[in-house]
């Protein structure tokens, strides 16, 4: 069998040292092994976007990667965003403009605009659909997650901060 | 006056628990000590099974058991079908051959699965799938259709003479003799291809069995949990009461997850069963794509017989429809197709031969618009080709054609999916039309824009089509609503939840009937042990059956508390008020109780209780309608072609839709986005290539394409309102009507932007290759 491996691994904040199997895929580890169910997982091909994680700080699909990849890295994941009696200004976007209806793809949508509006809130056209277009949503037609990234934009500049 | 909540658009109750990922999915499930299953599929779509052998697999560390369907024993039997065709015709043949929960003697299509493996995770099974040594003598392959019916065509199920599934004829006036003094006869072939469902959460199921407690526990990605724990339990000889079915929080559905019963619900729990350990399985994506059932595929050959000023004497429409490699499913899909093809139009007479074939391919049962879509493209298609043939407008040929708003309910006089004559309950075809028109501004694009920019060499079209949509058959649903002494109100529904939002409309009515905030209002899912009368979420009909149950329920709630509180306050009823969580006197706010007081009176811990009276403020009621509740609407769209690369682009998209009583406009834009959405990947992006042996060539998300962001426009929606008489909301489904019309509208807009002589639309769906071959004018490659 193959040799389990050390990990340290820092995840919303908090560190976690580990002994995980090296083909542990890093979706699996966050999901199974830390408990934080909210990273979802659609395809595991890289396509879906559904296990959209912050790696570093960067949109990184975590269907992708193995958990070992991780070690000294820090992961953001959805649970590092509001909480259901204070969401995050972008969460609350959601919500307002019904921006999801399953919510499973809703969490990889998350984590994949959140460090494009807290780089900037000054969205063109064409950033919104760099922001969008690698997740994909079969519920909602994805014109009111449009909607929600403008209105959480509109939010955020406006010092609702996170 | 309280604000009326039904109709208002009001955010959604389930989000924060989505939007923070604290909602419970099935692969969220944990439980102690949780073995791992994996399938073995076979890689050939047709073969003869001579032998599985697992015992290498046993071997490897890690894997706790493995069983073929030698293993079952007693327990190995087809399933039982879900879906028993019509009664109600005379001559209609058909075959019931169900699937099996692992491969015995034949595999019948690709990914059918031949061994299961348990192990402590997941990768273990996996690898010990590769120990298992299989015997498979592959056999000739039939996917085509078209030659399923050939003398000389591969059998599926060897043991019936032909690949006919099943065989029916409907008719409704007199076709043929309309036929001969008809002005003008049309006649035309329509394919329409396979594509999926395409939900991001695949399938998945948790099964635990409690030898203690004697008590089975599923988690299930289910449409349809009640029906599944009544199956499980007659299945596996157990009382209902010791089966639980939940179906949390499901990542979307779009119908495949309604059928049942899947091989690997049949598998898990006889595996939990007989081992006594809570057991995860998880549907990977290419299984998905080879397990997951899947829809469309159909064969039309169809005539329009028309006057000469474009009235419709009679269709037919002979048709083979593609069931894959069982059909447990019976004619839910042909049906529709059938009923929808007549549309909101006066077709008097009608005539259409169905034929229901068997391929060595995966199942085939409804995908969100289920058979409908079909229906309306040929129809649709008709018209348009009728309109040119006969130099009338395009909407023009419509509006000659609609039934007129009076002759509602209309009498189709063929069957439909709930085997019931197919009988519209109300239409007001024309607004609709004229609204759409005006939106797109109909007159101008194509009198003034199309011409000026045709010659400036661009390719523009415009669409316009109407369509009819049954939704919300029977055969009912229930609902319980109780006031907690906290003055918060549960209420439990039958149905399954998929991301339709019922958390929030359903609280809409309850809250609306008792005075309370949605807020307060906790809607239950999916959870048998929590109610267990139900059928579950399908065709369009959570917002009218069962919303119909919470409405009744919630009502007669209403009727205990102000009985109660009448007497409380000595007011008599008619002058109390509902409103802000308490009971109190119209004239006189001062005086009043709140409703979680009165819970509490209503369930005191001593003292007596009047003889014939029942504890708590509590009621159950169900809703069951007599027929299907018909929605409707026309979709405009304007697109682009590029000549040189064949994209098409969205330019314009416009929804008039028609659902009778709206419960929440948020909600109902939201499915009507999604439906169009799914429809935009039906008409130029989605289709399941199959190669001769039956293998799929695109069994990815790389290779099959969902629609992203990117190709989705903004979609343009306006409202009509014609309740149905059918149910107190008047309400119908909307569930499945975006997804309806737009593989028709597609075509119609694509044909007419290219503008090319003779060139002819009479498949779905396109790609750009695809128009680049009409285009240019050759022949499709067989
Ligand atoms: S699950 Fe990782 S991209 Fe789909
Ligand atoms: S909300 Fe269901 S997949 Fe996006």
């Amino acid at each position: 069998m193959i040799k389990a491996m050390d990990i340290t691994v820092t995840v919303n904040g908090e560190v976690f040292q580990k002994t995980i199997e090296p083909r542990l895929l890093l979706s699996d580890f966050i999901r199974h092994e830390l408990n934080l169910s909210g990273t979802h997982v659609g395809c595991e091909h890289g396509v879906c976007g559904a296990c959209t994680i912050l790696f570093d700080g960067m949109p990184t699909r975590s269907c992708l990667m193995f958990a070992v990849q991780a070690d000294g890295h820090e992961i953001r994941t959805v649970e590092d965003l509001g909480t259901m009696e204070d969401l995050h200004p972008l969460q609350e976007a959601f919500q307002e403009t019904h921006a999801l209806q399953c919510g499973f793809c809703t969490s990889g949508f998350l984590m994949s605009i959140l460090p494009i509006l807290e780089e900037s809130t000054d969205l063109s056209e064409e950033d919104l659909k760099r922001a969008m277009e690698g997740n994909l949503c079969r519920c909602t037609g994805y014109q009111n997650i449009r909607d929600a990234v403008q209105l959480a934009a509109e939010k955020m500049s406006s010092g609702g901060e996170s | 006056m309280m604000a009326k909540l039904i109709g208002k658009r009001i955010t959604r109750n389930e989000d924060p628990r989505l939007l923070t990922g604290q909602a419970l999915f099935v692969d969220d499930v944990e439980l102690p000590g949780m073995l791992h299953a994996a399938f073995l599929r076979s890689e050939y779509a047709h073969a003869i099974l001579k032998g599985v052998d697992v015992s290498a697999a046993l071997e490897r560390p890690g894997v706790v058991a493995a069983f073929t369907a030698e293993d079952m024993g007693d327990d190995w039997s087809p399933g039982p079908p879900l879906v028993i065709p019509p009664p109600t015709i005379e001559d209609v043949e058909f075959y019931t051959r169900t699937q099996v929960p692992l491969v015995k003697d034949k595999v019948r299509h690709a990914g059918e699965p031949l061994a299961i493996v348990i192990a402590e995770n997941r990768y273990i099974a996996e690898d010990a799938l590769d120990d298992i040594v299989v015997d498979l003598e592959p056999l000739d392959v039939v996917t085509n259709i078209e030659r399923a019916l050939d003398p000389d065509s591969p059998l599926v199920h060897d043991d019936l003479e032909s690949n006919l599934a099943a065989h029916l004829v409907q008719e409704k006036g007199d076709y043929a003799a309309i036929r001969e003094g008809a002005d003008k006869v049309i006649k035309r072939r329509i394919v329409i291809e396979r594509g999926i469902a395409g939900a991001i959460e695949n399938r998945g199921i948790v099964a635990s069995w409690d030898n203690k407690q004697q008590q089975l526990t599923v988690w299930d990605t289910t449409q349809s949990p009640i029906p599944i724990r009544n199956g499980l339990a007659s299945m596996f000889g157990l009382s209902e009461y010791q089966v639980r079915v939940i179906a949390p929080f499901v990542g979307g559905a779009f119908g495949p997850k309604i059928m049942m019963f899947y091989p690997e619900e049949v598998l898990l729990t006889w595996s939990t069963l007989k081992m006594g350990k809570p057991i995860k399985w998880i549907e990977d994506r290419r299984e998905n794509f080879y397990a997951t059932t899947q829809e469309r595929g159909q064969v039309h050959n169809v005539e329009l017989a028309l006057t000469s000023d474009g009235r419709i004497l009679g269709l037919r429409d002979d048709f083979l429809h593609d069931t894959g490699a069982y059909d447990p499913y019976g004619l839910t899909i042909p049906l529709n197709t059938q009923c929808h093809a007549l549309g909101p139009y006066d077709i008097p007479n009608f005539s259409s031969d169905l034929k229901v074939v068997f391929t060595n391919k995966t199942l085939t049962t409804p995908v969100r618009g289920a058979g409908r879509p079909q229906g309306v493209y040929v129809i649709e298609r008709m018209l348009d080709i009728a309109a040119r043939e006969l130099g009338i407008d395009r909407t023009e040929i419509r509006k000659r054609n609609y039934l007129p708003k009076d002759v509602f309910p209309y009498d189709n006089i063929i069957i439909d999916q709930a085997f019931e004559s197919f009988v519209i309950d109300s239409g007001d075809y024309l607004p609709a039309m004229e609204k759409a028109l005006k939106l797109i501004d109909y007159e101008k694009f194509t009198k003034e824009e199309q011409p000026k920019l045709r010659e400036g060499g661009r390719r523009l079209g415009i669409g316009v089509v109407s369509f009819i949509e049954t939704t919300g058959v029977g055969p009912y649903e229930g609902a319980r609503v109780t006031i907690e002494s906290s003055g918060k109100v549960n209420t439990a529904t039958g149905v399954g939840t998929q991301g339709q939002g019922h958390f929030t409309s359903f609280a809409q009515i309850v809250a609306e009937r008792l005075g309370v905030d949605v807020r307060d209002v906790h809607i239950v899912t999916g959870d048998t042990a929590q109610f267990h009368w139900g059928t579950g979420t399908f065709a369009s009909r959570g917002a009218v059956v069962a919303a119909n149950a919470v409405n009744a329920a919630a009502l007669i709630v209403r009727g205990k508390v102000l009985k109660l509180a009448g007497d409380l306050l000595e007011t008599p009823e008619e002058e109390l008020e509902l409103e802000d969580g308490v009971v109190r006197v119209v004239d006189d706010p001062t005086r009043f109780i709140s409703l979680g007081d009165l819970a509490q009176r209503s369930n005191p811990l001593r003292g007596a209780v009047e003889p014939g009276t029942e504890p708590g403020l509590e009621a159950t009621a169900y809703f069951g309608p007599k027929y299907g509740a018909t929605a409707f609407g026309t979709h405009a769209m304007i697109v682009e072609v590029d000549p040189e690369t064949m994209m098409v682009e969205i330019k314009r998209y416009i929804v008039v839709e028609d659902c009778g009583t709206v419960l929440n406009p948020l909600i109902v834009e939201g499915q009507l986005h999604g439906g169009v959405a799914l429809g935009i990947g039906n008409s130029f992006y989605e289709k399941l290539v199959f190669d001769d042996n039956g293998q799929l060539l695109n069994a990815s998300f790389a290779d099959y394409l969902i629609p992203t962001a990117a190709e989705i426009p903004t979609i343009e929606i306006a409202h009509q309102v014609t309740p149905s008489p059918l149910n107190p909301l008047g309400s119908k489904g909307v569930g499945e009507a975006g997804a309806i019309p737009v593989p028709a509208l597609f075509a119609q807009a694509v044909e007419n932007a290219l503008d090319v002589d003779g060139l002819e639309i009479l498949e779905s769906p396109l790609s750009p290759l695809r128009l680049f071959e009409l285009f240019h004018g050759e022949e499709k490659d067989a």
